[in-house]
Formats: C-alpha cells, structure tokens, sequence
C-alpha cells in the first residue's frame, strides 16, 4: 500500500498516452487525453493523505484532530473544472477541423497541407 | 511510418517514461506518511486565523487567492476562445438548401425525460446556490456551486425545450454575468489595495462563530462571484456547441 | 489511545484503518480498469458513457481519499458536463459526415 496508489498513476498516464498515440478519431483522442489528466488528480491527492486522518473540515470536529493535506485539494479542485473548459476549447477545434478538411482521423490530418 | 511501428516506438518510449515516473515516485514519503510541515500549519492555523471551518475553501480563496483567480480566468479565455474558434468562417453558409436530414423523422423527446428534467430543474439552481454561498463551513465552494448551477440550464436543454433554454440564457446577458463574475473578484481584490492592504487580503468583518454563514470576510463573497463566473461560462461554452448542430425548423414548436 | 478502531483519531466518522486499506485498494483497481476500459473503446460515443462511469469511479475514489470537494467537482464536471459537451460536438460530427 506504500507505493501501490503512485504504480496506478503511471499505469493511468501510460494508459492514456497509449490511447493518443494510436487514435484514429479526434474526439477518441481528446477522452484519452481527459483520462491522462485525471492521473495527476490521483497523485495530488494520494501524496496529501494521512493514515488514519480525516478531512479537514472542522465544523463538528475538534480543531486538533489530523487532517490530510488541504493545499492539494484546492488545486486538485480547481484543476477539475479548468479541465472541462479547455476540453471544450479543444472540442471546438476538432469541430472546425472537421469543417475545414473533412476528416476526423488525426492520421490523415497530419499529411493534409494548409 | 506504419502505425504498426508507430506503436512500437511508442510502447518502448512509455516504457522508459513509466520506469522513470515510478522511480521518482517511489522517492516519495510512501502514502500515507505525509511529512511535510504546510498542510499541518495550515489545519492547525486556519480556524483561528479566518473564522471558516472549511479549510480547503479557506486556502482556496484566501491564503492561495491569486491562484484561484488565474484559474478562474482561464474559464473566461477558454470560453472567449470557443467563441473565436466557432464563429462563421469565411466560405460557410447555413446550410438550408441541401439538408440531408430533412426528410429524418425527429423523434418527440420522451416524457419521462422532460418530467424528470424540468422537476429537477429547480432543485438543482436552489442546490447550487446552496453550494456555491457555504464555502467557508462545509465541502462547497464557488467552482462546484457553478457547475452545478450551470447543470439546470443543461437540463432544461437536454429535456427538448431548446427554445426555452436560449430564451433563459440569451448570450448577451450571460456574457455581461460571466464578466460581473470575473470583474467581481478582481475588483474585490482592488478594493483591499484602495483601503491600503495588500492585494486580495480580506478585510470584511470576520464574525464571531466559526463556520456560520456571516463569517470568514471576503471568502463567501468571492466564492459568490466565483459560482456566478463558472455557471455563465459552462453556460456560454454549452450554448456555443448547441449553436452548431441547430436547426431550427419551421413550424416545430 | 488504545481504542477498538485502531485509527489514529477517533470521530464519529472514521472506520479503522485495515477497513480503509482494502476499500482504498479496491478501488485503485477499479479505476484503473476503467481507464483501460475507457482507452480501449474505440467507438466515440460508447467511450462517452464509459467516461461517465469513470468519472463516479474516480468521485468514489476521492471520497475514500478524505476529499469530499474534489469529490463535489468531479462528479458534476466529470459524469455530467464532460459528456454533454462531448456529445454536442459528436452530433455535430456525425451530421456532417451523414
């Protein structure tokens, strides 16, 4: 349990990046690449944790009680919904790409000029 | 390059990248042994320090502030962009003449999926005003209270009343909500500056009770303005995407 | 504290800590199977739906994490609005591939 959180995160990175590298559907391309971000959520939050903590709300508990590391859930939780915009960005790029050249295959895409 | 060999490139390449991740990650701690001093100063601090119980909204909003108003901001780039990106090139037309899909019957949209849309359509706004005021006491904020205010008008979308959903949003209102959102938590921060106190240090009166609703100064209201924010751009960017696969024909609804 | 719940702090929300263990393991397995899952589908609006399954997956998984507004976040940005925005951009796809 001591390193089994941090071996899932690189197979999720691996994973994903497997999924980039031999897509052939634009839309297929940018879920693996969602999956590839949802990796470094895993590793924010699994480096913050205590054993045996609770979270670090202390509105019905004691303020000594241990807590696990907030610092990385604010940005953990900010990072989630910045994901979803820039993956919205990079929707309407597919979009256009599509109107513009016809295809959706990032193989064909690369040898298709201006 | 044969995609064949492209994935065995690709699968010695992440070989290497995965034995070196984990290598560096195995210099970690382990889970679970958490060492570092910040997250303990903060948990023990932040009670007595801002009267807000919630401490991740605490350092969300207050002691990590700047921050979140870089990634409230790239929300707004990345709904401004959309608009960019989407707008009617130069050779594009509406397509009336030859619609390929004219003679495709539109199936009604089914009354279980409006019954279930439209009621839930109040409770989810009242929940994400719930969420998006209650920053400083319990596990909410501005960014979840946005998504999910944003959430009812996609329902209200998804349940066939598209008409009713760009009547409730139309797109300049909601471009002047989402820049009182943006402008509000800069400005909020201007306003310290004006007092003569560092950018974004809160400066309202904290309360007496930690965790009640009138506590913690400035960290409900910019979470207000922060839920405001992220609900007009998911708004924006949802209403943007619809507009390319519209149709509007005539004589339905 | 030699109490009964072998966890370090006692609240009355904690379980012990074996218990916390293999829930926490379970659950890694799980998403990382669903990653796989979500990776090999190939056809856009099927991998749609997984996406949505890993997202509650992950939700689980942060909540096991004691991260109840990471938890907040992914399940409405993660099951909800990723795949509306997903499936608008593949309606207009296919419409135009039609």
């Amino acid at each position: 349990m001591h390193i089994f959180p941090f071996v899932v995160v690189v197979y999720i990175l691996a994973a994903g990046l497997y999924g980039v590298v031999t897509s052939r559907h634009l839309v297929h391309q940018i879920v693996c690449l969602i999956v590839v971000q949802s990796s470094t959520y895993v590793l924010l939050l699994g480096i913050g944790y205590k054993t045996g903590a609770v979270a670090p709300y202390f509105y019905d508990i004691p303020v000594h009680t241990p807590a696990v590391d907030p610092v990385v859930q604010a940005l953990a939780l900010t990072d989630v919904v910045v994901e979803a915009a820039v993956t919205a960005l990079l929707l309407a790029i597919a979009v256009q790409a599509q109107k513009r050249f016809g295809t959706l295959d990032p193989q064909e895409l690369v040898q298709l000029k201006g | 390059m044969t995609p064949g060999q492209r994935r065995w490139i690709f699968l010695a390449g992440a070989a290497g990248l995965a034995a070196f991740y984990l290598w560096g990650l195995t210099g970690l701690p382990g889970f679970g042994n958490y060492p570092g001093p910040y997250g303990d100063i903060i948990n023990r601090v932040a009670v007595a320090q801002t009267n807000a119980t919630g401490v991740v909204s605490a350092v969300n909003f207050e002691y990590r502030g700047f921050d979140t108003l870089g990634e409230e901001f790239i929300l707004f780039v990345a709904a401004t962009g959309m608009a960019v990106v989407l707008r009617h090139l130069r050779n594009e037309r509406q397509q009336d003449e030859n619609d390929p899909t004219a003679d495709w019957a539109i199936p009604p949209a089914s009354d279980a999926v409006r019954l279930a849309a439209l009621l839930f359509a109040g409770p989810v706004v009242v929940m994400g005003w719930f969420l998006a005021s209650h920053a400083q006491t319990s596990p909410s904020g501005g960014f979840q209270g946005g998504v999910v205010l944003a959430t009812a008008f996609i329902l209200i979308y998804l349940s066939g009343e598209f008409l009713l959903f760009r009547r409730i949003s139309p797109a300049d209102i909601t471009d002047a909500v989402e820049a009182v959102g943006a402008g509000g938590f800069a400005a909020i921060g201007i306003s310290a500056v004006a007092m003569g106190l560092p950018y974004l240090k809160n400066f309202l009166p904290r309360g007496t009770v930690p965790g009640a609703v009138s506590s913690a100064g400035t960290i409900p209201l910019i979470s207000f303005f922060v839920g405001v924010e992220v609900a007009a751009a998911f708004i924006l960017i949802v209403g943007e995407l619809v507009e390319q696969t519209l149709l509007v024909r005539r004589g339905e609804r | 504290m030699g109490s009964t719940h072998l966890s370090a702090v006692v609240t009355p929300y904690t379980i012990p800590t074996p218990l916390m263990d293999v829930l926490q393991l379970t659950l890694l397995v799980l998403v990382a199977a669903g990653a796989t899952a979500v990776v090999l589908i190939r056809e856009p609006v099927r991998q749609v739906i997984m996406l949505s399954v890993y997202g509650v997956l992950l939700a689980v998984l942060f909540l096991a994490f004691q991260a109840p507004d990471v938890t907040l976040s992914e399940l409405t940005v993660g099951a909800v609005a990723l795949p509306v925005l997903l499936l608008l951009a593949l309606a207009k796809v296919k419409r135009r591939e039609k």
